[in-house]
Parts: structure tokens; sequence; C-alpha cells
């Protein structure tokens, strides 16, 4: 197997705004907007490196949408930067219409995303996004898992022409993936071989099924494991190139199990290559508050409950 | 010197474009584009300075914005007529594989359209962006958005407005189609719009009223004064009085063509009052 280690517990969002630093200084045409959450996004630095690309929008996130899709017709690349929440449901409408309808090259950024907001509870905690914005035709959709993945997401989607949906969170957790990661969309990352199962993981599912991986390995069940950092468009071929070869599948992802990453893949399966498939995720219900631990272990959400998984799913092969 | 009688005589042909474009799919609103005709001929041939070719970041020319987009006949006509695409392919409105969807879009790849818009109240904020952009490019031209009085319903044009007069986008001229229509009956009715020139002025912006809006020497002299108030720190607001269905009598100072299309004999009586000027398409 192969050896991940944690270098050290890091929020994903800091990835996003130390990656917009460095965007801020090697391209011009970035800019980045905030509806009146700037600390919380951790664009604080690109403000005050480029304050004449930084907009402060205020809590107007419809807006934002709007202002960021016009600034595209001046051909600047716009970044936008609030909760997933406030990212996704609040402003469909603007994004389905002036963004991905109008093809406009804008970056929505979104923080918090999940259950793993924790405290702040079910309001801000959206376990639906993944699937809104996937539906809407000609949007990438990624969502990383650790602060290097995000930071490395965040350069790379500046030199991609199209709208884009980056989703990443708020607590600090395992930073295991390299720094001097060549990210690259639409294209999985194998992180372990194995042939009894597949796990197919996102955002901060990559490092429990990490875990998941390691347990099982010790009652002698490999896994391949597989992250999935852009879930539209899906890397059809990686994932059924291990699935024809270990028969079955866990997806894992921090979001609702209608919508997300999970329905990706059984649809991919259900017409290229049935196989039994258990999906590690929140169960058509709302969050609550609590701490980000207590609320994955209570949702279903951890290494555990991957290992659970898989040991059902090899049972159905 | 603005040449009227050539400017008077597009109006009238644009106003048999939307009559027959609308009739000839039985949809699509003639309403509020009868009623803002003479404006968009005024914007898009002795207002705004364009480039020849279309772009979609027209840079170094000013950009128009149609917010209310159902009112797409009256833009497709004008655009068609100011060389952005074949006067021709008006024929083609809201049929399949059309440019010409039922409200615009750049996603059918349509020269002169830059931003999709249907789903209302979000021209004023996306103009905003074009300003900023224009500003952040050291561009001096300016950005013009037309929305409908009734659009202003929607929350977002409020953020928008607040944004624009707290963040000085002063390269930026708003007019609002100030018909007192809307699709269930007048905006009085509906949803009272209340003094809207004290509310944009409440919310910062500089203000004027256009009384005659559909009077073409009314409408340049009035939107080249509003082109004068830029650049002074506050976006601009025009308040175009226009009546719905102008043009057309039995289609005027009423809501009910809002989006209805006229039959054979209803066609024949509106073209009947716009003889032929430039050619049908």
């Amino acid at each position: 197997m192969k050896k991940y280690t944690d270098t050290g517990k890091k929020d994903t969002r800091s990835g996003f705004g130390d990656g917009l630093t460095e965007l801020g200084k090697k391209n011009k045409d970035v800019v980045a907007l905030c509806a009146d959450l700037t600390g919380s996004l951790k664009m604080d630095e690109f403000k005050e490196n480029h304050p004449d690309r930084f907009f402060q929008i205020g809590i107007a996130e419809a807006n934002m949408i709007g202002i960021a899709a016009g600034m595209t017709i001046g051909g600047k690349i716009p970044f936008t930067g609030t909760f997933a929440n406030f990212s996704t449901g609040r402003v469909y409408d603007q994004i389905r219409q002036s963004v991905a309808y109008s093809g406009k090259n804008v970056k929505i950024c979104a923080s918090h995303a999940g259950i793993t907001l924790g405290e702040d509870g079910a309001t801000h905690q959206i376990l639906e996004d993944l699937g809104l914005m996937k539906m809407l035709p000609g949007m990438t959709v990624i969502n990383t898992c650790d602060y290097n993945q995000t930071k490395a997401a965040t350069i790379a989607i500046a030199d991609f022409e199209g709208p884009v949906y980056l989703r990443f969170g708020r607590p600090k957790v395992a930073n295991f993936t390299p720094a001097d990661q060549n990210f690259q969309i639409g294209k999985a990352v194998q992180l372990q071989e194995g042939t009894d199962v597949t796990i197919i993981a996102t955002g901060h599912l990559v490092w429990e099924a990490l875990q998941a991986a390691e347990t099982l390995n010790e009652s002698g069940i490999t896994a391949d494991v597989i992250n999935i950092h852009t879930i539209k468009p899906l890397d059809d071929e990686a994932i059924l190139k291990s699935v024809k070869k270990t028969g079955c599948v866990v997806t894992a992802e921090e979001h609702n199990f209608l919508g997300g990453l999970g329905e990706s893949v059984a649809r991919l399966l259900s017409t290229h290559h049935p196989a039994p498939q258990e999906f590690i995720a929140t169960q058509d219900t709302f969050g609550e508050s609590g701490t980000p631990e207590q609320l994955m272990d209570k949702y279903g959400l951890n290494a555990s409950a991957i290992v659970n998984a898989t040991k059902k799913v090899i049972a159905r092969k | 010197m603005a040449d009227y009688k050539a400017l008077e005589d597009l109006v009238i042909q644009v106003r048999r474009d939307i009559l027959r474009q609308v009739h000839k799919v039985n949809s699509g609103h003639p309403g509020g584009s009868l009623g803002c005709t003479e404006f968009f001929v005024a914007l898009y041939n002795e207002l705004m300075e364009r480039n020849e070719n279309f772009t979609m970041d027209g840079i170094g020319e000013d950009l128009f914005f149609l917010s209310n987009g159902h009112i797409s006949p009256v833009f497709y006509s004008v655009l068609a007529r100011a060389g952005y695409f074949p006067v021709e392919e008006l024929n083609t409105f809201r049929l399949l594989n059309s440019r010409l969807q039922g409200h615009p879009t750049t996603h059918e790849g349509l020269p002169g359209v830059r931003i999709a818009s249907g789903s209302l109240g979000q021209g004023i904020s996306v103009s905003i962006g074009a300003a900023l952009a224009k500003k952040l490019n050291k561009d001096k031209h300016l950005i013009y958005t037309l929305c409908g009085d009734g659009e202003l319903q929607e929350g977002q044009n409020w953020e928008a407005i607040m944004y624009a007069a707290g963040n000085n986008v002063d390269n930026l001229i708003v007019t609002v189609d100030l018909n007192g229509q809307q699709i269930d009956g007048s905006t009085k009715n509906v949803l009272p719009l209340g003094n809207l020139k004290a509310k944009f002025e409440a919310f910062g912006w500089d203000v004027m009223d256009i009384e005659k809006g559909n009077d073409l020497k009314a409408i340049v002299s009035g939107m080249k004064k509003a082109k004068e108030k830029t650049g002074n720190g506050k976006p601009v607001c025009v308040l175009l009085h226009t009546v719905m269905g102008n043009g057309v009598d039995f289609m005027m100072h009423t809501h009910d063509w809002h989006g209805k299309a006229p039959n054979d004999q209803q066609l024949e009586t509106a073209l009947s009052q716009n003889p032929v000027t430039l050619g049908d398409y």
C-alpha cells in the first residue's frame, strides 16, 4: 500500500485563498468578488495586494453573480467567493441564465460546503449544491479534498475557459496530496491499487477513504481508492477501468445521496458496466448543529462507515 | 445633426418587423417592443459609439444590455437593420434551430447579443460588471441598459442599484421603460412602484425623465443629456415615459398586447398604419 502522510491539518478554504493570492500575481485578468465574507473565504491577501481588482459586493449574492458575468464580457476572469449555500441555491437562476446559459467564464468558489460547516447548523450546511451545479449544462464541478489540492485547483481553473463551480470547506483537515501536484480538470487521481473494491471519494471523504483502505487491508481486503476531484465532467474511463477489475464500488461524499457523486457514478455504471454500489452520503436529510467530527459520525460520513459499506458491497458481488 | 426622416423611416420599418415576427409564429411580445422602438432606433443609430464588427468583449465601443429580454422582437429587428446579422434571419424568430430564440441569448451565437436575458431582474447587475470591466480596461466607453418598469419588482435590481451608486459606477446609463403596464395589468394594480425618481435618487443615482419617450427628438436630446451626466461619480437613470404598443392604435394604452400576437386581420390593420419604408425582409 502507498503511504499517505498528513503534513499538518489545514483548511481547504485557505488553499483557495493562497491559490487566489498566487493567481493575483501572475494573471492580471483575475478579479475577485466577495459578498461580505472576505475573511471566511481567505480572500484578504488578494484584497490587500490588488485593491483595484477586488470587489466587495455586500450581502447581495444575486448581484455578485450578475456583476461577475458582466465582467467576463470585458475579458476579466471573475472569482466569486461566498459560502456554498449562498453560492448555489440562493442564486441558482442568476447562475443558470447569466453564467451557464450565457457561457460566461465565471469561477464560482464556494466555501463552508457540506455538514462540516458545523455549529451554524442546517441553514448554512448545503448538501445539495453538487447536484444543483452538475445539472447545469456546461458547468464544470470540482470538489477538492485538501489544502494542496484546493490551491492547485484554484490556480488551474483560471486557465480553463468556461464556468466552474469550485467547492471546498471550513474545517482544518489532513493535508496529504503533493504541494507541487499538476491539477488536471476532469482527471481522476488513483491513490491506492487493489482488487476487491473500488472506493471513489470526493472532498473531505477522500482522506477517510484512505483510512478505510488501511483498515480493510488489515483484514485482507485491497481497495482501489480513487480521488474524484472533478464531478463533472466525470472521468468515466478511470472509473470503468477500476470497477471492471474490482466488480463493486463504494462512493463517498459530503452531500445528499440524491444528486451527488454517487448518482453520477451509478449512471455511468448502469449504462456501461452494472455493478453493486453502496453510497456514503447523507440520506435525503438536512444537517444540524454540532462539531464537524460529531456530525460526520452521526451522518455516517467517515472511515468506519466506508469500511462497513465496503464489506456490504463485496458481499453483494 | 440627426437625419430624423431616416430615423423615422427606420422606426416604421422596425414596427413592421416586430408585428410580422410575432404574427408568423403566433407568439412573442409586441406591446413592449413597439413601446421601445424609437428608443432602440435612436440608441443604435444615433447615440451609441459602435464598432463595425461584433466582438464579445466590446472593447473600444459602447455596449447595450437588454434586461427585459421578452422585447426581443425590437432588439432583433434593430440589430439586424444595424448590420449585425442578415435582416432575412428575422424570418426565423422563435423557430426551431434559430439563433433568434424567444428571449435573447449568446448560446446560439447571435451577433449583437452579449448575455442571455428573459428571467427578469438580472440586466443591471450584468451591466455593472461590464461597466467595471470597462474601468479596469481604461476604456472610456459607456454601458447602456434597458429594463422594464414592472421588472423593478425583482429584488436583485435593488441590490444592483445600491451597489452602482455606492461604488460610483458612473459609466452606466440605465433606462427604465416606464409604460406602467405588466402582464397582469397596470403596475399600479399589480404592485405599485411608487415614486421611482425619488427611489433612484435616494439610492444615489442621477435621475432624469424623458417625458416624450416615443418621440425621436426628445429621446436623442434626452439621452445626450444623460450621457453628459456620466463620469461624475454617479450612475445615471433615465425614466423613459413610453406608451406600450405605440404606433398601432388598437395596441396602445393597454397591457393586452404584452405577450400576444395579432391575427391575420389585426396584422393587416396594424401594417396599414405603418406602410413600408425600407422594405420588408
